[in-house]
């Protein structure tokens, strides 16, 4: 679990989410020490690993940092290779082989989110132990398993890029206001065929519900 | 939190008594999801169906809604035997005070005595209950009390293993003055969406509405229940 992390971790909770046209992955921007201290109030987990393909971290920030940067290297060189822009599923990939092959060192999980002219928007799973899982959307960290069932009940196939962001944007609401570890702003950022977007949006200005 | 506590105590990965079989070396757990909710007029609640040894179902039919009065009843989650024993013992110390005052007694009370039982002996039992009812001086009232012995009231509470992951969409779905047909429905989906998540939570979704009226009870049966996956 994320809270026997050693050193800093990002408890945390972190998103991606398919959408008509997209696909827009989040995160929380908290990273702590055991859960008691919080190392960083403003630490941004969503890594740009090339043009139209972004990661998000979950586990030992340490490991996360060093994966995504081995990955960053291996896929711009892929890129060059293959004279062309990297598929989604390609640079899902290598994060795959390289938390499968350090399984037993590294403690870290990814999402991989984005889009390439073959199959449009994409998500990607890479879990603790190396597994890669094509999914329409998934939440991760921490944080997420309080909004399991919110995620569940909400999620449509084929949203629109407002109804993503707003389905996005209140799924990390909600985590971050049960999980003590996950906090901060939302960061979130829209991958299309025309390019990137970042929103950030502060605590304060977060959705609230009915009990805050 | 009552969430963290649907494991065992008993976590043996690989156990050396090949005399017993698996399933009956851990004790029964009530690894579940319970919820409650006020409305003006009266409480609803839910909960699954499932008590789990280990990775067997024992039942996958139980009452998770136990009455503890005419107007009041509690949710139990956690360890089986803790919660059945610490509810029949507030029962008999509620319907004797009630005998005592000559009146209903209130929720608070009951409320109370399971706190006060959980808190004495917060290192023996693991149990986390809610208890919620219908009383003459407030009307609906949700009262937690989860592992450890706190009490707190709430208008809307959810417990057991399965509750985790279902925090989000009480939060955002949850709107203070709901009629009791909304509350119901509320819960018909809450349980439905943990126990497709949660291992420990399934069967069929039980629901009661309580009000000054009396008692409604409710069966939502596995394939009636609302289904949220894309599959």
């Amino acid at each position: 679990m994320d809270s026997q992390i050693k050193g800093v971790s990002t408890g945390t909770t972190i998103l991606a989410v398919t959408f008509n046209g997209g696909v827009i992955i989040g995160s929380d921007s908290r990273a702590s020490i055991g859960g008691y201290y919080v190392s960083s109030k403003t630490i941004n987990k969503l890594i740009q690993v090339h043009d139209r393909i972004f990661c998000c971290i979950a586990g030992s920030l340490a490991d996360a940092q060093v994966v995504t940067k081995a990955a960053k290297f291996q896929i711009s060189f892929h890129s060059i290779q293959m004279e062309s822009p990297p598929l989604v599923k390609a640079a899902a990939s290598v994060l795959k082989e390289l938390c499968y092959n350090n399984k037993e060192e590294l403690q870290a999980g990814f999402i991989t989110a984005g889009w390439d002219r073959k199959k449009g928007p994409q998500v990607y799973t890479v879990a603790l132990g190396g597994m890669l899982l094509s999914q329409p959307f998934t939440i991760g960290g921490s944080g997420s398993t309080y909004i399991y069932g919110y995620a569940d009940a909400k999620y449509k196939p084929d949203m629109s890029k407002e109804e993503c962001l707003q389905f996005a944007t209140n799924a990390l609401a909600l985590a971050m206001g049960r999980d003590n570890v996950s906090g901060g702003v939302a960061h979130l950022v829209v991958i299309t065929e025309e390019g990137v977007e970042h929103v950030v949006i502060p605590g304060d200005k977060l959705p609230k519900f009915h009990d805050e | 939190m009552a969430a963290y506590m649907s494991a065992s105590r008993l976590e043996h990965a690989f156990s050396t008594n090949d005399f017993v079989p698996e399933w009956a070396q851990e004790e029964v757990s009530t690894g579940t999801t319970i919820m409650a909710v006020e409305f003006n007029g009266g409480v609803v609640i839910g909960a699954d169906s499932r008590t789990t040894t280990g990775a067997y179902i024992a039942n996958r039919v139980t009452d998770k809604l136990t009455p503890i009065h005419d107007h009041i009843f509690c949710c139990r989650s956690g360890s089986a035997a803790d919660t059945q024993a610490v509810a029949d013992a507030v029962t008999y110390q509620l319907g004797f005070h009630s005998i005592e005052l000559d009146e209903p007694p209130l929720v608070e009370t009951a409320a109370n005595l399971f706190k006060q039982m959980c808190y004495r002996y917060r290192e023996e039992l693991m149990a986390g209950i809610i208890v919620a009812g219908w009383d003459k001086r407030k009307g609906g009232q949700v009262y937690t009390v989860p592992m450890g012995g706190m009490i707190v009231r709430q208008p809307v509470s959810v417990g057991g293993s399965g509750s985790s992951y279902i925090y989000g969409f009480m939060d955002s779905n949850y709107k203070p003055g709901m009629t009791k047909e909304e509350c119901l429905h509320f819960c018909t989906q809450a349980l439905a969406l943990a126990m497709e998540r949660d291992g420990s939570s399934g069967g069929v979704a039980r629901l009661a509405a309580i009000t000054e009226e009396g008692l409604e009870r409710r069966v939502v049966l596995g394939n009636q229940l609302p289904k949220f996956s894309n599959a």
